[in-house]
């Protein structure tokens, strides 16, 4: 087994270790013997189960270096559930268990070796409800890097600074750093979010419907952070929003349900990836074309 | 659309006047009848605390503030003050049961709530501290007799035994309640910064609990500050102060209330009424500092 190291050592990245090498299946999936590096997530035949229940199935495709990548797709489709496969959320719900393949850049995700608290740590997660502790703005950002055994002041105060200012909330809150964070406004609070994910330096920030309680100013101020922060991280986003997948994003995948043969009940499924223009302009599939003209969904 | 039905939608004023009608009249009978209720629940509250202040204040007020300190008569027919022993040892008693089963309460229901879950251990656990909820307190008290007096004699230690067993399922089951009511998006947004699941209960989930936790662990120190029936086995009866926890017999004021009221002397009766005041507004104090703690953590947030 993997240490949980999170929680030791006083360095800023504690020994971090390296994943362990590819198993053997995923070798065959490349031609060349060397991994294509700019690809951040490699997925094959995930599936996700609620108990018996077959949440999602067949999604294969690959998420890219420092692109932003949406996911959009009529309520109920998986998109949020293959999201939360990306930083093992699911290890935490009750019932949730994932089939298939997921490689993190050289490292199978699902291995047993795996320690999800080093997945989590360098893939942060924003939630679609801000979020905050309720604690002190300060304390809301440093948290990530305390749990990562961080204690010096100056190292904290650097962070916390850095962090805040990358999520464009520094000077709004500079003079009230001690004050409780549910005292700002829910556009304030989901970018506090954004800055405590973004404290623990992760390498992907997974987002889930980040601005759906959000009014169109904090949304666009977010989207703005967004395009900001896509050369420093690999960005993940679910949205409702087509306008916003539009806007933001380089890679569109839609999601859709469908009628599962086996069990009878609704089952979502990848059915179109694609880059951003070519899916919102010219679409192959039949049900994508009618999901963005807004014949359904 | 003809000119009538235009008119028809025009509401007047007397349109909207209160009407007698069945439906107020109803409502009118259910507010007297919740009126009456709390009244009737009222009743007895009151009539217990001003008998306990109008024959207690007397009492103490006349040896003020020698009656919280002087030790207890010997000789129960003799008048004066004195209740000073029974304070300590309810102090010393419900103190030490209050560390023996707030940190193992609060332990044991984070096990059931976060690691626990649905498993048959815990779920075996839960039923058990439902079940101990139910125990009758004498019957604790008979535990603890058997299980410690009879080996190492009478004394506070043994009672602050058989009150923390008391004590116990009520501070598992607030605190099972209140770590049930943080909201699980606190415990995932710590796992997404990749923190552990000890450090998550520690930082985020205990802190978001904490006032409820509190108050629930009080409220359970102010009901076993007043229980006689695990005492009786367990304390003894002494007369003099007693600050040895672990050693000789000590005494209580509910236990005092209890021998002194069933007392054929006057002195006797008005120290009984005297002490029971004393733990009126002893429990009631532990009651505010719970309303207290509550508020500041309320406001804090």
């Amino acid at each position: 087994m993997v240490r949980d190291t999170a929680n030791e050592g006083p360095a800023r990245h504690p020994e971090v270790r390296l994943p362990p090498p590819p198993p053997a299946h995923f070798e065959s999936w490349q031609s060349g013997t060397r991994p294509d590096t700019t690809v951040v997530f490699e997925l094959r035949d995930l599936e996700v189960y609620y108990g018996a229940f077959r949440a999602v199935r067949d999604v294969t495709m690959n998420i890219y270096n420092n692109e932003i990548t949406a996911f959009i797709g009529p309520s109920g489709c998986g998109k949020t559930t293959v999201l939360r496969c990306f930083n093992r959320m699911h290890d935490v719900t009750p019932g949730a268990r994932v089939a298939g393949h997921l490689r993190y850049r050289t490292a199978d995700l699902y291995d047993p070796t795996v320690s999800a608290t080093e997945v989590r740590r360098r893939i942060g997660m924003v939630f679609q409800k801000p979020n905050p502790f309720p604690k002190s703005v300060y304390d809301n950002v440093a948290f990530g890097p305390r749990s990562n055994g961080v204690h010096d002041r100056h190292d904290l105060d650097a962070v916390v600074e850095k962090s805040l200012r990358s999520a464009a909330l520094w000077d709004e809150v500079k003079d009230r750093l001690r004050a409780s964070a549910l005292g700002l406004s829910g556009g304030q609070q989901q970018r506090l979010c954004i800055a405590r994910t973004i404290a623990v330096d992760p390498e992907v920030v997974l987002m889930d419907e980040p601005c759906s309680a959000l009014d169109p100013v904090a949304t666009a101020r977010i989207e703005e952070l967004m395009r900001e922060l896509r050369s420093r991280f690999t960005i993940i986003i679910v949205t409702h929003n087509m306008q916003q997948a539009a806007r933001v994003s380089d890679r569109t995948a839609f999601f859709t349900t469908e009628v599962d043969a086996n069990f009878g009940l609704r089952t979502g499924t990848l059915v179109e990836y694609d880059y951003t223009s070519k899916l919102f302009s010219n679409p192959r599939d039949e049900r994508s074309e009618r999901y963005i003209t807004g014949r359904f969904g | 659309m003809s000119a009538g039905d235009l008119s028809a939608g025009i509401i007047t004023p007397s349109d909207l006047s209160a009407r007698r009608s069945w439906r107020s009249t109803k409502s009118a009978l259910m507010t007297a009848a919740m009126i009456a209720a709390v009244l009737i629940v009222a009743l007895p509250l009151v009539a217990v605390v001003s008998a306990v202040f109008s024959r207690g204040l007397r009492v103490v007020l006349a040896g003020f503030p020698d009656f919280f300190i002087k030790e207890i008569p010997v000789i129960g027919r003799r008048p004066g003050p004195g209740m000073g022993p029974a304070i300590l040892g309810t102090l010393l008693a419900t103190g030490a049961a209050t560390l023996i089963a707030v940190p193992l309460g609060v332990l044991g229901a984070v096990y059931l709530h976060e690691y626990g879950g649905g498993r048959r251990f815990a779920r075996l656990v839960r039923f058990m501290a439902n079940v101990m909820t139910g125990v009758p307190s004498i019957v604790m008290g008979l535990f603890v007799y058997v299980t410690w007096t009879l080996r190492f004699g009478y004394s506070a230690f043994g009672a602050a035994l058989a009150l923390a067993c008391l004590m116990l399922p009520v501070v598992i089951g607030a605190g099972e309640q209140m770590l049930r009511l943080v909201p699980n998006h606190l415990r995932e947004a710590s796992y997404a910064v990749g923190a552990s699941k000890s450090r998550t209960i520690l930082t985020v989930v205990l802190p978001a609990a904490m006032p409820g936790i509190v108050s629930g662990s009080l409220l359970a120190v102010a009901r076993a500050a007043g229980e006689t029936a695990p005492l009786l086995f367990a304390i003894g009866a002494a007369t003099a102060y007693n600050p040895n926890l672990f050693q000789e017999a000590n005494t209580a004021l509910s236990i005092q209330i209890f021998a002194n009221a069933t007392s054929s002397f006057v002195a006797a009766q008005d120290r009984a009424w005297g002490a029971a005041l004393t733990l009126v507004v002893l429990t009631f104090f532990i009651t505010f500092i719970a309303r207290v703690v509550t508020a500041r953590f309320a406001r804090g947030r």
